[in-house]
């Protein structure tokens, strides 16, 4: 009976059996899933791994780019022409308010000062080329060229030429993730240019966007310009954000769906300018009983808070 | 090995480094920006399918999850959203081999139809189940595309591995 309970000898190695391997790398799996998502403390690995990759997306792109620059370097004589006349009619037509900006901004500042308010803050920011948009097709994101070695932090919000197109939400060493307010629940708050009323407006994920609770029977038309209320401490207020597209009012629900489009390029490619960061905002005031008048207050920071989330 | 089983055609031994080589081709084409057409196949699915049918021993698991994660970090995904999908896909590839190279090609290729499709189906799963948006029907199109892409990528990837079909035991080296 010798050497029935003997291991059999280790003729082939083999490592741990499939299905224990098979349970082993999907705990990880999930493991790293739930901790990125909800946790957001991998942003290590990510970078690290990003680091590696990021030349090699860069030199895959360069086909797609040069076809695109053979493009534009084919369109023509004609149509440079044409399209420089355009922006010569353009910025005619813009000069007399252009003209007087900067006197109009003294004139400003110089009545702020004699009203004691707080001086209005001035965007400065950096132009960054957008290199490709993440193939992630559950979200919308880009990708632009400036990073952490440019000084952009996680937080600031990009705008093109028309308005607001999004907000960085990740920082790699050369490059930058913005997520557009088109992205399923991007929050942005947001005041109707026509009435003055604040309320947010949140990324619908299918380029559209939807200002959400607003009563049924809010002065909201269709046309009504978006822009930022700057109430966030993220996005300077007075950027264009949205535009009003369609309105249903059921009276089954108190809120009215209100539906719009983003005013800027924001699925386009080109140029963006990712701002600054804003300067930080003075200290909330404390929750005080004293003031029970204040209806206008409870929203307002329910506001703050849902745009900071991204932040 | 055989190109199928029920094949005479005996093949030479792969090599490691063209596996490797593979993997990152497939890598590339993956961060092409022609991933944004849609019915764009997933290519390191196709090949990591592929070689974990055909060469269990030498990739597996391990691999799949080390090319998941590279895809995470360039597609912006979730991390661990790529990884779960490609284990899975070379843990069932790796298990049905021995029954899938029975096969001819087009037979093979409907064997691995619903391992690709699976793969596509559980990164969907997570994401809607934590509050994405549905990508649209198209991103299920990327699988059947593969499916066709079989027939072809099995002779390429086989290629450096035939021997010629004329030989000559007497030849002079």
């Amino acid at each position: 009976m010798a050497g029935i309970d003997h291991a059999p000898p280790p003729f082939f190695k083999r490592g741990p059996a499939p299905l224990a391997l098979l349970t082993f790398y999907i705990a990880v799996s999930l493991a790293i899933f739930v901790l990125d998502l909800r946790f957001k403390s991998l942003e290590l690995l990510r970078q690290s791994i990003a680091l590696v990759i990021d030349p090699v997306q860069r030199v895959a792109q360069t086909p797609g780019s040069l076809v695109d620059y053979a493009a534009s370097y084919l369109q023509g004589l004609r149509a440079l022409q044409l399209e420089n006349g355009e922006l010569k009619h353009n910025q005619l037509t813009t000069a007399p308010n252009l003209q007087r900006l900067a006197q109009l901004e003294v004139e400003n500042e110089r009545l702020r000062k004699l009203l004691a308010v707080k001086e209005r803050e001035k965007a400065n920011g950096q132009v960054t080329q957008i290199l490709y948009t993440a193939r992630d097709p559950f979200s919308r994101k880009v990708i632009v060229d400036k990073g952490q070695q440019a000084g952009i932090v996680a937080g600031q919000p990009a705008i093109d030429e028309a308005g607001v197109v999004g907000q960085v939400t990740r920082v790699f060493p050369f490059s930058a993730e913005i997520t557009l307010i088109t992205d399923k629940d991007q929050v942005v708050p947001v005041q109707v240019v026509r009435s003055g009323q604040r309320s947010v407006v949140f990324g619908l994920g299918n380029g559209q966007l939807e200002l959400r609770y607003m009563p049924a029977n809010a002065d909201i038309q269709i046309g009504d310009v978006l822009v930022t209320s700057g109430l966030d401490g993220i996005y300077l207020a007075g950027f264009p954000v949205a535009k009003v597209v369609n309105i249903e009012r059921d009276s089954a629900y108190s809120f009215a769906r209100i539906f719009c489009v983003p005013i800027a390029g924001v699925e386009n490619f080109g140029e963006v300018m990712v701002l600054d960061p804003r300067k930080a905002l003075p200290p909330a005031p404390p929750e005080s009983s004293g003031r029970p008048g204040s209806s206008d207050k409870p929203s307002l920071r329910k506001k703050k808070k849902t745009a900071g989330k991204e932040h | 090995m055989q190109p199928t089983f029920s094949s005479s055609r005996i093949l030479l031994p792969v090599r490691p480094w063209f596996i490797f080589f593979s993997l990152i081709t497939a890598a590339l084409l993956n961060f092409l920006p022609t991933a944004h057409w849609p019915g764009m196949p997933d290519w390191i699915a196709l090949v990591l399918c592929f070689w974990s049918v055909r060469e269990f021993r030498k990739v597996g698991m391990g691999w799949g999850f080390a090319l998941g994660l590279l895809m995470d970090v360039a597609d912006g995904a979730v991390l661990g959203q790529h990884c779960f999908a490609y284990v899975i896909l070379a843990y069932t590839a790796a298990s049905l081999s021995r029954r899938i190279l029975w096969f001819p090609l087009v037979q093979q290729a409907l064997q691995i139809m619903p391992l690709l499709l699976a793969a596509q189906v559980l990164q969907a799963l997570m994401r809607l189940a934590v509050g994405a948006d549905f990508p649209g029907w198209g991103y299920f199109v990327g699988p059947m595309i593969a499916t066709l892409l079989w027939i072809p990528a099995t002779f390429i990837l086989l290629l450096p591995q035939y021997r010629p079909v004329e030989q000559d035991p007497n030849r002079p080296i």
